[in-house]
């Protein structure tokens, strides 16, 4: 990404979008708007002064709501470009309140409330699509219970808590126990103000609520007892028919991470088939059960309930014990499929693009990066779900298709 | 201070406050007055942010302006400035490489936030040490080599030949290499592709016309490298066909050798008649030779295990293609797939596993430990769903064994100084970010030689690799880096030290003069050499000893 950013002959156009295109192979006009960051992006050196004093707190999206950010921000430390947004639908200032405070605080003056949004047009010889995928949203399975309990996650969610650089800087925290720290928090001002309002009732049942997350929050203060749930949303005729490729290797990492974290750490994963076909892949899963403890269920997951303490019970067939089980544990993650994103629809329509009867790009298998319109390629997840090794190397070889056509005068011959 | 002034040296100190990421949590003022105490400081300045237009503005104005020749700047990380400055100094007309960087920011404002005396006390140290280095740095110059804009490309199989393609398209002259009397590689042996259905001949037909046809493209077959000398944008190759020798000159070579399916000597009585591989399941298909109505499949033959212990990717949609293709053609054969995990990844895959089991084909999975058995007449295997053994009639057995390495990739490893893993396939520059590269600069790999890959992924690999070949080929000029590693005739001894910790393979051993040499268009700069040699003969230019000791007595003097 740094290279990307650094690089004199790349153009990055971030916080932007394709709202018009035409035009053929070797001659396309693209129309692109560029959104307002209502910050003069030459100027800001993203040193953060404005978001460490901007007044108003916003969920993180970045961190699934985890944690909060403020209306003036920037994912993550090392985004490219690095520069800071200010987000139009909380900023005080740009909704016509008053405040004002990070164009105070900018020593380089790149706070400009009065942006507006701009359009660049380009002319190009060839396009390369490379809008990948989205999460698939697990709250379309109900008996999963995804999004009604709050130690159900999504594999995404489970990224975040494990990371660094994360909402809980990489402690395994339950988010049960994430939620209740943040209410315990808030708690005490509102017992305060209960009593003050002379609301003895009320203040009782806070103050009872207080005792019950605080011992919550005591008893849990780690999840050490995982599951991991595969094919959620893949491999199922109600959602996604096709595998997604990459799940399986993804919950193995992610569960020896855990145990890399916190050594009592028991993860049992839950498969159909566990594909580990990539180079490496097969050791890594041995190595998983053998020196990270890893169980492998080989079993469908047919529901998962919730017990008094907010911990998860999953119920399954183990198929090679011949056994319907049920086990308790502190989290479960979940293995959400590869989606096609939303937005490809739109971009599909604008370029003329055909989609597959999945809506991803419609590629053939001795034309890997070829959509229906010469000069347009398309690679990575936006073709249909890959692991990173594979969109890395499909990335280059969709530039040496389109190099085909920029470097030479007549039009590429298809494979 | 044990480092007295030297005369001619005038470094100029720039502090940054990074907005208030460092002026936010260390003194500054005090750090501006230590800095100008430092032998052989002559000027230093505060910047709000040393890395904004004005601030560069500042370090070239004041290089002429105070007679400065050298710069130490102390901010943030050189990971993301450090070119910056370089080119400022550059651009003022001094040699780029008389700078130095104290991150005060990422390696000590940020982690001492709470303790102000010490962090700036910290930060002082950090800048000293970089001034004492700053004294002793040398010019260095990048050196300009010129390059050849041809490819080669080792292996004539479907990466190989999409590699070559796509070279040629772009405007690169290319020598296609294949050891075999035709291309289209280990395509020649098989029956039939899906999901397209087509016979490989027309796919393997298609590529060859084309190549053929293409003014800037040379095929060698029947031909093999049998030499390489040289190192990036200036290769020369050995090629030999039949008892002649062709040299030719090349800018970049992309390893795309492909690999074999294993024999399974041994196993399940293996004898190429009633028990047989894949391959030779698909030599017979096309010969239309197959009468079995009782068809076993074994997955997992000889990987998996032990003693191989990869997932060879590609077996599992192997046998679904040709159970499909055996019971489009005669309904009534029995199918049964022995497995353990049927790795059908992603959208394709998965649809023809479907589409196996609409058409009946029987699935049963078997576990590692209690393995199938086969008795000559039928295959018996421990059910796991049923819990006790069953017996399925069998008169054709076929073996998914894996695909393993071609012999000769050892011998081309060695020619070209590009590693191979435990199992014989080459060993990419990194498993995730650089698939497709290897550690070492203008050498590339693709298709099977990387890892078993299907169809389409040979053919994106051979593009992909083209493409990172273009990178190269398409420079006007190659340019040394001017932190290389050096390595002193006189008093090297040959020990091969050096040798074997280059990552990059970028030290030769000289062999009639007996010692070692560091090519230094390879060197990346990372001193592994300079570490390891016993005789001090190798040093890393940028990180003398002198320099580094500079360096350390600063950090101790407090």
């Amino acid at each position: 990404m740094l290279d990307v950013g650094r690089h004199p002959k790349i153009n990055v156009l971030a916080y932007s979008e394709v709202v018009d295109f035409n035009g053929e192979i070797g001659n396309f006009n693209v129309k692109v708007r560029r959104k307002p960051r209502y910050i003069d992006a030459s100027r800001c050196t993203a040193c953060g002064a404005c978001a460490e004093k901007c007044p108003t707190k916003v969920p993180n999206e970045f961190n699934f709501g985890f944690d909060d950010r403020k209306a003036i921000y920037k994912d993550y430390a090392q985004g490219i470009p690095s520069v800071f947004t200010i987000d139009p639908d909380h900023c005080k200032v740009i909704l016509g309140g008053k405040c004002g405070v990070c164009q105070k605080v900018c020593q380089a003056k790149a706070v400009d409330y009065e942006q507006k949004e701009s359009f660049v047009d380009l002319n190009v010889a060839s396009v390369i699509v490379s809008t990948g995928y989205e999460l698939f949203d697990a709250t379309q399975i109900p008996e999963y219970g995804y999004g009604r309990m709050p130690n159900v996650i999504s594999s995404l969610e489970m990224e975040r808590l494990l990371s660094a650089g994360g909402p809980t800087r990489g402690h395994l925290s339950r988010p049960s126990v994430i939620y209740g720290e943040k209410r315990l928090k808030e708690l005490p001002k509102l017992i305060k103000k209960a009593e003050k309002d002379q609301k003895e009732d009320q203040k009782q049942i806070l103050e009872q609520e207080m005792k019950r997350i605080e011992e919550q929050v005591h008893k849990y203060h780690t999840a050490k007892k995982l599951a991991f749930i595969q094919c959620v949303g893949s491999r199922d005729f109600r959602f996604h028919k096709y595998c997604s490729n990459y799940c399986c290797m993804h919950s193995i990492k992610e569960a020896i991470i855990a145990r890399e974290h916190e050594h009592e750490t028991e993860s049992y994963i839950f498969y159909m088939d566990l594909r580990t076909v990539g180079k490496g892949f097969e050791e890594y899963k041995v190595r998983g059960a053998e020196v990270s403890g890893l169980k492998y269920i080989r079993g469908r997951v047919a529901e998962i309930l919730q017990d008094e303490e907010m911990n998860p019970v999953v119920y399954y067939e183990d198929t090679e014990k011949r056994q319907v089980v049920g086990m308790t544990f502190d989290m479960v993650i979940l293995a959400n499929a590869c989606s096609p994103s939303k937005g490809i629809r739109n971009i599909s329509e604008l370029l003329g693009l055909e989609l597959d009867e999945n809506q991803f790009v419609r590629t053939s298998p001795n034309n890997p990066l070829d959509t229906n319109v010469p000069g347009i390629f398309s690679c990575g997840c936006a073709q249909g779900p890959l692991d990173i090794p594979e969109s890395v190397a499909q990335a280059s070889s969709a530039a040496a298709r389109a190099a085909e056509v920029v470097m030479t005068e007549g039009l590429p011959i298809a494979v | 201070m044990k480092n007295s002034a030297q005369d001619d040296v005038r470094v100029g100190v720039f502090i940054c406050d990074c907005g208030s990421n460092i002026a936010g949590y260390l003194e500054m003022k005090e750090l501006v007055e230590f800095a100008k105490t430092l032998p052989n400081v002559a000027f230093v300045q505060e910047n709000l942010y040393t890395c904004s237009e004005g601030g560069i503005n500042e370090i070239k104005v004041a290089i002429p302006r105070e007679n400065l020749n050298r710069v130490v700047v102390a901010s943030c990380t050189p990971r993301t400035h450090e070119p910056l400055f370089m080119s400022a100094c550059e651009e003022a007309g001094l040699n780029p490489y008389l700078f130095e960087m104290a991150n005060i920011r990422d390696q000590c404002s940020w982690v001492h936030m709470r303790e102000r005396e010490a962090g700036t006390n910290r930060a002082k140290v950090q800048i000293a040490m970089a001034v004492a280095k700053a004294a002793k740095l040398r010019e260095l110059n990048r050196i300009q080599l010129s390059l050849s804009h041809r490819a080669m490309v080792i292996g004539g199989g479907v990466a190989g030949m999409s590699a070559a393609l796509a070279l040629a398209n772009m405007g690169y002259e290319v020598d296609l290499v294949e050891k075999r009397d035709r291309l289209g590689g280990i395509l020649n042996d098989l029956n039939m592709i899906l999901p397209t259905h087509e016979p490989p001949d027309k796919l393997v037909n298609n590529l060859v016309g084309r190549l053929q046809d293409h003014p800037k493209v040379a095929i060698h077959t029947g031909a093999v490298v049998t030499k390489t000398e040289g190192y990036v944008g200036n290769y020369v190759a050995t090629i030999q066909h039949n008892d002649t020798e062709n040299k030719i000159k090349c800018g970049a070579v992309i390893v795309a050798i492909g690999a074999q399916p294993l024999k399974p000597e041994g196993l399940y009585n293996y004898d190429g008649n009633k028990v047989i591989t894949h391959i030779e399941l698909e030599s017979k298909l096309k010969l239309g030779d197959v009468q079995a109505k009782n068809i076993s499949i074994i997955q997992c033959v000889g990987s998996r295990s032990k003693e191989r212990t990869y997932c060879s990717r590609i077996c599992c949609m192997t046998a679904v293609k040709n159970a499909i293709l055996f019971k489009e053609a005669s309904p009534d054969t029995k199918i049964t797939i022995f497995y353990r995990d049927m790795q059908m990844y992603g959208v394709e895959n998965e649809e023809l596993f479907r589409k196996s089991k609409r058409l009946g084909v029987r699935y049963v999975t078997y576990d590692p430990d209690r393995p199938p058995r086969f008795d000559g007449e039928s295959v018996s295997v421990y059910h796991l769903r049923m819990g006790r053994d069953m017996i399925v009639p069998t008169d054709l057995l076929v073996l998914s064994t894996p695909l393993v390495a071609q012999d000769d990739a050892s011998e081309i490893s060695t020619m070209l100084k590009v590693p191979i893993n435990e199992n014989g396939f080459f060993l990419e520059g990194h498993v995730k970010l650089k698939p497709l590269d290897f550690a070492t600069d203008g050498v590339y790999l693709c298709g099977n030689a990387r890892f078993p890959s299907t169809i389409r992924e040979a053919i994106s690999q051979g593009l992909g690799a083209a493409s990172r070949a273009a990178g190269v080929l398409s420079k006007e000029a190659l340019f040394t880096s001017g932190i290389v590693a050096d390595i002193n005739p006189d008093t090297c001894c040959g020990c091969l030290g050096c040798v074997a910790v280059c990552p990059y393979g970028a030290i030769n051993f000289i062999e009639n003069r007996g010692v070692c040499q560091v090519n230094k268009v390879l060197c990346k700069g990372c001193g592994g050499c300079a570490a390891t040699c016993p005789s001090g003969s190798a040093r890393l230019d940028g990180f003398s000893n002198q320099q580094i000791y500079a360096q350390i007595e600063q950090a101790m003097a407090v």
